[in-house]
């Protein structure tokens, strides 16, 4: 697809999000009155630039996924800003959200229940050009059986239906159905998390050979730390809503600012039975996201807490150079050095 | 051996079962398509399912029985169903009229063939009517949602209130006796399960990130309606559709029993009953019984074939097995 | 290598008895398609106190070993079609139905994935756990329901007289696991059997609960067959490893053995398919940003129609003509360490060049 994508330029970054925020209202009883909300997303800010890779962590019902919709505007933000290659996309109109599409497609992490069960896998794949009149059905088919090539299937498996697919076939259909607009921002909410250990390997190898051919944009969306680190330059790390801490993905991992992204470190099984993993976990679970506790969303489990924790939220700092971390503890970076 | 363990009414969801294999049930082609993953022919496939559902097969026998002799009456039949001959009436069943004749000296066969006519006419034209409203209103219910949703489902709640004997009578005594009123009176009580089944499938389709990912493609809310929710709700459809006929053959012929059915001179299974039941039970049976036995057949038969639709395409809504 | 061998001898030690022995298990499926070998001649014995693991992925069968162990395997179109599995000397196959479910839950217990599904939502996890304790010690609904409390309690579930009262949906999933961990550890098994019990948790829940399994089963001296896909869990819990493929085992040996020195190129590829988390496992500076993990081509097969030979042999880089016609034999590479493949010498070699 050659045209349609305004290049931009290398300082405007693919994604800018300021202060996202999606609350959904919790309704009960016969008149469905609002009784509260669900702090699903509550101030959420990141950039990706061009070619890069941003992971966004954290467990489940921190909001990642919310994130991953209301970017692309699945979901309907409740305030906020969200830029694509530096075009405000919540002030456009419905028909003008239909035609930027292109710019940013998702992958979804269920590889069955992503495809339409009754349509080929070819069909699938060309869907996207349909529906933006691209080509004609000549050389939408030319284009399709590109993408199958592209993604490691055979042209001859286009006819064949969902469900005479393995589930990492089906995730590459999913992938191509993804590139068929030629997009520059690729947002994958968990896309290997359902796959199989060897399966998983091959989707995020070509997960990485496509963004560097392309110098595509990830927003990669997992719970699981290892394959975050592997494929991320960037990476942020959710709690109930919020962002507590977003660095370089080198700095993240092996210093990691805040109190929770510690504990999610410390947690991880390490395969190998030689290293015996620190035995110093948070206790209890994460708390509901209908009435999450005051202050820092964390204190109720973080091992550090203090009295200010409790009541005030801790702004996201710059606790090191380009290192941002939302904890009371730490100190700016300008500060510290001082 | 049992079907695979599979899907919902939505018919779509999608699961992996303990072999790794992709369990996708719903759609018609792929259930079909998966039910004979063996087979490679047509004929194959149609030995197959006889053998996996014999009484289903006996079923879809007697329903084309049905519409051959309802497409065929002229050729079937000798005599004119409406000529009346009061020199051979209440003649018992013989060579030259089978199953005998009526008080009016009607050949009772021929009315019961051209009878198909119209139990068929009605059951097919009710349930197209009921089926072609009733995904309208489950589709716009389930899709859209909010007020639409609502007003709907309340005036749906309404309808199922009524049994549907009652709400037909009611709606054929206001619409007056005709055929197409007739079709009208029983479509209607249809309406409400096919909306609440597609509401249903649509609610949870809704939801399928199938569906997200054609809004993603910047998909206009009409089309993912119509391309993506739409074919995914035909297994339970038909299902539904088909259990039906023979609850619409059975409303038609209490209708007409009643006298607010389908009118003279169309032959009407249920008016022959109501015509002869009382005077003529004793001293000619046969004018109780065929047409007695036509209803049972058909209404068996529409059974037994939905019963092997629901088994094939929709294995969850089994009560027992 | 000595060491490690040495090491494992005295943890399991050879005085402890074999609890659970399994051999030749055949669970069979029979469906439309044909017959499905969901378990296929598995061979194995645990030893009382000694932690297992069975590792594969999806299809490969582990699920189905466990549940034909409990003989809970869905019949028809399933039968298991050849095997024993001894249970302190007594072969489970071979016991009624009455004196099959005497043996469940209370001498073998089970853990399974999703703890919402396998909670009865209409009753409270009181009543739930001092069933099962009633269902095998002659006590009172009071008394049990008392041992039910001590047994949230045991599970460091807090305030566990006030929790006993509530039902499923009012826990979250983290605690669920541990009520039903406080269930199948009621009657104090011999063995027992976790199906993935933490998948469906996230990360810093599912090392609280593998902590607590593992606290239990010292305390209490329950041997454990643990069912998983994920590798990390397997090196920080098990002391000896099964790998299962197309319902084979293909390769057995102890923790160490299978992280350091894999025969089988399945479990090798595994193991490189794996991203590590280099903060965490010292590796960090030395690896190049970026890099390609290594894969396994091709795709898990369906059980059904297993390829003739090697079930590995499509997807294995090794593979030579005797590996696609004739399945390799089980044979023992070293003390403890044994694997099914036809090329496992020449691999064995390679490693140590």
């Amino acid at each position: 697809m050659p045209d349609g994508n305004t290049a931009a330029p290398a300082s405007v970054p693919v994604l800018d999000v300021r202060d996202l925020k999606k609350h959904f209202p919790v309704r009960k009883g016969l008149l469905r009155k609002t009784t509260g909300h669900v702090y699903a997303v509550d101030g959420v800010s990141f950039s990706i630039e061009r070619g890069q890779t941003l992971g966004l962590v954290g467990e489940s019902g921190c909001g990642k996924s919310t994130v991953a919709r209301a970017v692309i505007r699945l979901i309907e933000p409740t305030s906020g800003e969200v830029r694509i290659l530096g075009r405000d996309i919540l002030s456009l109109s419905k028909d003008e959200m239909r035609a930027s599409r292109r710019q940013a497609q998702i992958i979804f992490q269920d590889p069955f229940s992503s495809l339409n069960p009754r349509m080929s896998a070819g069909e699938i794949v060309g869907e996207p050009l349909l529906v933006h009149n691209i080509g004609n059905s000549r050389e939408r088919a030319e284009r399709v059986a590109a993408l199958f090539d592209r993604v490691g299937l055979r042209a001859s498996q286009m006819n064949s239906l969902p469900h005479q697919f393995s589930g990492g076939q089906r995730q590459r259909i999913g992938i191509a159905r993804a590139l068929a607009l030629d997009p520059q921002l690729i947002i994958g909410d968990e896309p290997v998390s359902a796959l199989d250990v060897s399966i998983q390997a091959q989707v995020i190898n070509l997960l990485m050979d496509l963004q560097e051919e392309k110098n595509l944009s990830y927003l990669f969306i997992a719970h699981d730390l290892a394959v975050v680190e592997h494929i991320s330059h960037r990476v942020a790390v959710m709690y109930l809503g919020r962002i507590v801490e977003h660095a370089g993905k080198r700095a993240l991992f092996s210093n990691p600012q805040h109190p929770y992204t510690e504990a999610l470190l410390a947690a991880v099984p390490i395969p190998n039975p030689r290293i015996k993993r620190q035995k110093r976990l948070v206790q209890g679970d994460v708390p509901s996201p209908i009435n999450p506790p005051p202050g820092c969303h964390f204190h109720t489990r973080c091992p550090y807490v203090t009295e200010q924790c409790r009541i005030e939220v801790p702004p996201l700092i710059e606790v090191a150079p380009d290192h941002w971390a939302a904890c009371h503890l730490r100190q700016p970076a300008a500060v510290a050095v001082a | 051996m049992s079907p695979p363990p599979s899907d919902n009414a939505a018919g779509v969801i999608t699961a992996k079962d303990e072999f790794g294999t992709a369990i996708s049930a719903g759609s018609f082609d792929t259930e079909l398509a998966k039910a004979g993953a063996n087979v490679k022919s047509r004929w194959g496939m149609g030995l197959f399912l006889a053998r996996r559902y014999p009484l289903g097969c006996v079923g879809l026998a007697i329903v084309l029985t049905f519409i051959f002799v309802a497409l065929l009456a002229p050729y079937i039949t000798a005599h004119d169903p409406l000529s009346t001959n009061p020199s051979i009436s209440l003649a018992k069943p013989s060579a030259v009229y089978p199953m005998g004749t009526d008080f009016m000296g009607r050949d009772l066969f021929s009315r019961v063939v051209y009878g198909a006519r119209t139990s068929l006419a009605v059951a097919f034209g009710a349930t197209i009517l009921g089926v072609f409203f009733g995904v309208l209103i489950g589709l716009a219910s389930g899709y859209l949602g909010g007020w639409v949703d609502l007003t709907t489902q309340r005036v749906i709640d309404m309808l199922q209130a009524l049994p549907t004997l009652i709400l037909a009578m009611a709606m054929a005594a206001a619409l007056g006796p005709s055929l197409m009123n007739t079709i009208i009176a029983i479509a209607i009580p249809k309406l409400p399960s096919i909306a609440r089944v597609i509401r249903a499938s649509t609610l949870s389709l809704r939801e399928m990130p199938f569906v997200e990912a054609a809004r993603a493609m910047g998909m206009s809310e009409m089309r993912i309606a119509l391309r993506h929710i739409l074919p995914n709700t035909l297994a339970p459809l038909i299902v539904l559709a088909t259990a039906g006929l023979g609850s619409a053959i059975l409303v038609e012929a209490s209708l007409s029993f009643l006298g607010l059915g389908v009118p003279e001179p169309h032959p009407s299974w249920g008016r022959m009953l109501s015509e002869s039941a009382a005077e003529y039970v004793r001293t000619a049976p046969w004018l109780v019984i065929f047409p007695g036995l036509a209803i049972t057949c058909a209404v068996f038969g529409t059974n037994l074939l939905g019963d092997a639709l629901r088994d094939l395409l929709d294995p969850r809504q089994r009560t027992s097995n | 290598m000595n060491t490690v061998l040495e090491n494992q001898s005295a943890t399991t030690s050879a005085a402890a008895k074999t609890v659970l022995e399994v051999e030749g298990l055949k669970t069979y499926f029979f469906v439309r398609q044909g017959v499905v070998k969901a378990v296929d001649d598995i061979s194995f014995s645990l030893k009382a106190g000694e932690k297992l693991a069975i590792v594969g992925e999806s299809g490969c069968g582990k699920s189905m070993t466990a549940l034909s162990i409990l003989r809970l395997v869905p019949d028809p179109p399933g039968r298991i079609v050849a095997g024993s599995i001894r249970l302190d000397g007594r072969d489970l196959l071979k016991l009624s139905d009455a004196e099959m479910r005497r043996v469940r839950g209370n001498q073998i217990s089970m853990i399974f994935q999703e703890p919402m599904t396998s909670l009865n939502p209409v009753w409270s996890i009181g009543i739930q756990i001092s069933e099962a304790i009633m269902l095998h010690q002659d006590v009172s609904r009071h008394e049990a329901f008392d041992k039910a409390v001590e047994m949230l309690k045991l599970v460091k579930i807090p305030e566990p007289a006030r929790r006993a009262r509530e039902y499923p949906h009012q826990l979250s999933g983290g605690m669920r696991q541990r009520a039903m961990t406080a269930m199948a550890l009621a009657c104090n098994p011999h063995v027992l059997l976790a199906d993935e019990p933490t998948t469906a948790l996230d990360v810093t829940i599912q090392a609280q609960i593998l902590d607590l399994i593992l606290e239990l089963q010292e305390r209490m001296g329950t041997a454990v067959v643990l069912i998983t896909h994920d590798l990390g869990v397997v090196a920080e819990t098990a002391q000896r490893v099964i790998v299962m493929y197309g319902g084979k085992k293909v390769e057995e040996a102890t923790v160490e053995e299978i992280f350091e020195t894999p025969l089988h190129p399945y479990t090798q590829g595994l193991l490189a398919a794996v991203p590590h988390l280099a903060a965490m496992s010292g590796l960090d500076a030395t690896l190049p940003t970026r890099t390609r993990l290594k894969e396994i081509p091709g795709i898990v097969p369906a059980l059904v129609n297993l390829p003739k030979g090697c079930t590995f042999a499509p997807r294995c880089a090794h593979a030579s003509d005797v590996c696609c016609n004739e399945f390799p034999p089980y044979e023992m590479k070293r003390p403890g360490h044994g694997v099914a493949c036809w090329h496992a010498d020449k691999l064995q070699g390679d490693q140590h060049a």
